[in-house]
C-alpha cells in the first residue's frame, strides 16, 4: 500500500504507538483476568442465553402453536428477527471486504470485531427459519441429499431454498475469512504465552511462522476472499428480499426490494458495529485504535445508507400511488394508516429522520449521541422488517380473513434470548481473541499513526520517507 | 513437517525499512536467504526477495468454475431428467431461477477450496507446530534467516558481519 499519504488525513492510531505497544495493548486484555465491567456484562448475557435455551426448548416441546401466528399472519416476529439479524451481519462483511477493496484504511481498527459480529449475527438469524419449520429435527430436509423418497429433490426455483444456500454460504465464507485473518494474531498471542495457554494458541494458530512467502499468499488469499465476499454479501440480502419480492402479495411484489434491503442491512449493521465498538473501546481501553475518526467515518456510512433507505420508503409510496393499482395503493395506505401505523412511525422516525443529525460533524463525533443513535437505528430497522411482514399480511385480499397479530411471551423471550446468545458469543470472543487485527494495525502504523500523520506529527522522524515501490 | 534439523543463522531487525535495505543488500551480494519473517506483511519485500506472484487466485478460479458447473448442471439434471416437476407453469429448464444457487455454490467452492489450498501449501493446519526462530517475530522484530548447515566458520562469520552491518540488533544461531 504505497499510496501517497495526505498530510491532512486524520491519524487512525493515536498515542505514538510502537509495534510492541500495539501488541501489548491488543493482546493484553486476553491475558489479564476479566474486568468487573466484563463480568457484569457476561452475567447479563448468560441470563439472556438461558432465556434463549428455555424459549427454544419450549417452542420445540409445545410446538409452533406457542407462538401467536395465525392463518393470515403466518410470518411474525420470527421472520422479522431473521431478516433483522442477517441485515446486522452485513456491516461486518462490508467493512472487511468492500472497504478492503476500496483501500479504506480506517477499516483496520474495526474489521475484526465487525466480522465477529457478522458471524454471531448470522448464527442468531439462522435459528428463526429453522425453528419456524416446526419440526426442527427434520431440518435437514432443506438440503438436496439423495434420499429414499425417489430421491425427491428440493425446489431449486424457490427463493426460500435460495436463502438456505445464501445464508449457509455466507456463514461459511465469513467464518473462513475471519479465521484466516485471526491466524497470525493467534500466533502473536501464542508467542507471548506459556504452558497450557501456549499449547492452546499453538493449536489454533495452525503453525504460523510469519514467513515472507506465507504473508504474500495470505494477502493474496485475503484479497480474493474479499473480492468474493463483496458480491456475496450483496447477494445474500438480495435473496432475503426475494423471499418477499417474488411473491404476489401487494406491498412485497416490488423490484426495489433488493437494493432497499441491502442498504437497510448495511445501515443496521453499522449501527450495531457502533453499539459494540463504543462499548468495546471503553471496556478494553482501545481508544487509541478505535478513534473518533473511525466513529465519524461509520456515522457517515450510517447517514448515507439511512438516507438511501429513506428515499426507498418514499419511492415505494410514490410508486404505489403512481401504479394506479388499487391493491398496491391499499397495501401502502394500510402500512401508514392501518393497524400497525405505530410501527411505521417508529420506522420512519428512527431510520429516516433521526440519522439526519449526522450531517453535523459535532454530532458524528459525539460518543453519547452516536451510542443512542445506534440503538435508535437498530430499533428502527427492526420496525422496518416488522412493518413489511406483519402489516402486509394483516390485510390480505380477503377482508373476512383480516387479522391482527401480537407476539406471545415465547416469541418475545426468543428474541431477547438471541440477543443473549449474541452478547455471550461476543463477550467470549473479546476475552480469547485480539479484538483488533494486530498485524493489520502494525501494517498501517506508518501511514496512520499520529507520530507520522496528522497534527502531532514528529518532524524529526527518520522514517519520513515511506516505502515507495 | 518433521525434517532433520537445520542450523539457522538469523538476525533480528527493529524496523521494516531497515529490513528491506538489508534484503536488498543481501541480493546484491548474492547471499542465499533461507527466509524472511515479519510480524505483518511488508510491502515490496516479495519483489526484492524475488518471490513469484502467488497463484492462489488461479486455484480459486478453478474451484469456482467447478462449483459453478456442478451446481448448474446438477439442477438442470434434476429438473429435466431425474424428476421433472412443473413449478408455477414455468419450463423445466428455467435457467434464470438457477442463477442464485449457482452463484452461491461458486463462491462457496472457490472460498473453501482456496482456504484449504492456502493452509496445505503453507504446511499449516490445526495443531501443526512449525518451529519458530524467535518469539518476538510475531511481535515487533523482523528477521532474516540464513541456512548455515553447510557453511564453514569463515562463511558464518561473513554472514554475521553482513547482518550486523545492515543494522540487525541481534544475531543468533538456532537449529530448527
Amino acid at each position: 500500500m504505497s499510496a501517497p499519504i495526505s498530510a491532512i488525513r486524520e491519524p487512525l492510531i493515536t498515542g505514538s504507538k510502537t509495534y510492541h505497544t500495539i501488541t501489548e495493548d491488543i493482546c493484553g486484555p486476553t491475558e489479564r483476568t476479566p474486568t468487573t465491567a466484563w463480568v457484569i456484562a457476561f452475567i447479563f448475557a448468560v441470563t439472556g442465553l438461558a432465556l434463549y435455551v428455555f424459549s427454544v426448548t419450549w417452542t420445540i416441546w409445545v410446538g409452533i402453536g406457542s407462538w401467536n401466528l395465525n392463518r393470515t399472519i403466518n410470518w411474525g416476529w420470527d421472520i422479522t428477527n431473521f431478516v433483522w439479524w442477517v441485515g446486522i451481519g452485513h456491516a461486518g462483511t462490508l467493512i472487511s471486504a468492500i472497504l478492503l477493496l476500496f483501500r479504506q484504511k480506517w477499516r483496520t481498527g474495526v474489521n475484526r470485531a465487525a466480522e465477529a459480529m457478522t458471524i454471531f449475527a448470522v448464527m442468531c438469524a439462522g435459528q428463526f427459519p429453522l425453528i419456524h419449520m416446526g419440526r426442527l429435527w427434520l431440518g435437514f430436509f432443506i438440503f438436496p441429499y439423495p434420499n429414499t423418497r425417489g430421491p425427491l429433490w428440493v425446489n431449486f426455483n424457490s427463493p426460500l431454498l435460495w436463502d438456505v444456500f445464501a445464508i449457509s454460504t455466507y456463514f461459511t465464507v465469513s467464518l473462513l475469512f475471519w479465521y484466516t485473518g485471526l491466524v497470525p494474531d493467534f500466533a502473536t498471542v501464542r508467542d507471548r504465552a506459556k504452558g497450557l495457554r501456549r499449547k492452546i494458541y499453538s493449536y489454533i494458530s495452525f503453525g504460523w511462522t510469519g514467513s515472507a512467502k506465507h504473508w504474500q499468499r495470505w494477502e493474496s488469499l485475503s484479497l480474493v476472499l474479499a473480492g468474493l465476499a463483496t458480491p456475496l454479501v450483496l447477494s445474500v440480502h438480495t435473496i432475503v428480499s426475494f423471499d418477499f419480492a417474488t411473491s404476489v402479495i401487494p406491498g412485497w411484489h416490488t423490484t426495489i426490494f433488493p437494493p432497499y434491503f441491502v442498504a437497510g442491512a448495511i445501515f443496521s449493521g453499522f449501527a450495531m458495529v457502533q453499539t459494540l465498538m463504543i462499548m468495546t473501546r471503553k471496556v478494553l481501553k482501545l481508544e487509541d485504535y478505535i478513534t473518533l475518526e473511525h466513529i465519524d467515518s461509520m456515522n457517515k456510512v450510517i447517514l448515507a445508507t439511512g438516507s438511501i433507505v429513506g428515499v426507498a420508503y418514499l419511492t415505494e409510496l410514490f410508486i404505489a400511488w403512481y401504479s394506479g393499482y388499487i391493491y398496491e395503493q391499499f397495501a401502502f395506505y394500510n402500512r401508514v394508516m392501518g393497524p400497525y401505523f405505530w410501527s411505521y412511525i417508529g420506522m420512519m422516525g428512527c431510520n429516516v429522520i433521526s440519522p439526519q443529525i449526522f450531517w453535523s460533524k459535532k454530532m458524528r463525533r459525539s460518543i453519547l449521541v452516536t451510542f443512542f443513535m445506534s440503538i435508535f437505528i437498530n430499533i428502527g430497522m427492526w420496525f422496518e422488517r416488522f412493518v413489511i411482514i406483519a402489516s402486509t399480511l394483516a390485510r390480505d385480499y380477503l377482508p373476512s380473513s383480516w387479522s391482527y397479530y401480537s407476539p406471545s411471551w415465547v416469541e418475545v423471550c426468543l428474541f431477547i434470548g438471541t440477543l443473549g446468545l449474541f452478547s455471550t458469543l461476543y463477550l467470549v470472543f473479546m476475552r480469547v481473541a485480539p479484538v483488533v487485527a494486530v498485524a493489520e494495525i502494525k501494517a498501517i502504523l506508518k501511514t496512520g499513526g499520529d507520530q507520522y500523520v496528522g497534527p502531532n506529527i514528529k518532524h524529526d522522524n527518520d522514517h519520513k520517507e515511506s516505502t515507495h515501490h | 513437517m518433521k525434517q532433520e534439523s537445520t542450523q539457522v543463522l538469523y538476525g533480528l531487525y527493529n524496523d521494516e525499512e531497515v529490513l528491506l535495505h538489508a534484503v536488498k543488500k543481501a541480493k546484491e551480494d548474492h547471499l542465499e536467504i533461507m527466509d524472511v519473517y515479519s510480524p505483518f506483511p511488508v510491502h515490496g519485500l516479495d519483489n526484492i526477495l524475488g518471490l513469484t506472484e502467488s497463484r492462489i487466485h488461479i486455484a480459486g478460479f478453478i474451484y469456482g468454475l467447478i462449483g459453478c458447473l456442478s451446481a448448474f448442471l446438477f439442477m438442470t439434471w434434476v429438473f429435466t431428467r431425474d424428476w421433472p416437476i412443473i413449478f408455477g407453469g414455468k419450463p423445466y429448464f428455467s435457467a434464470l431461477s438457477f442463477i442464485p444457487i449457482t452463484f452461491e455454490v461458486t463462491v462457496l467452492f472457490a472460498s473453501v477450496g482456496m482456504v484449504v489450498t492456502f493452509y496445505t501449501i503453507c504446511g499449516m493446519g490445526p495443531g501443526v507446530d512449525n518451529p519458530t526462530l524467535d518469539d518476538r517475530i510475531t511481535d515487533d522484530k523482523f528477521c532474516i534467516a540464513f541456512d548455515v548447515d553447510d557453511a564453514d566458520a569463515a562463511k558464518q562469520a561473513a554472514l554475521r558481519q553482513f547482518l550486523t552491518d545492515t543494522g540487525a540488533e541481534e544475531v543468533n544461531v538456532k537449529s530448527i
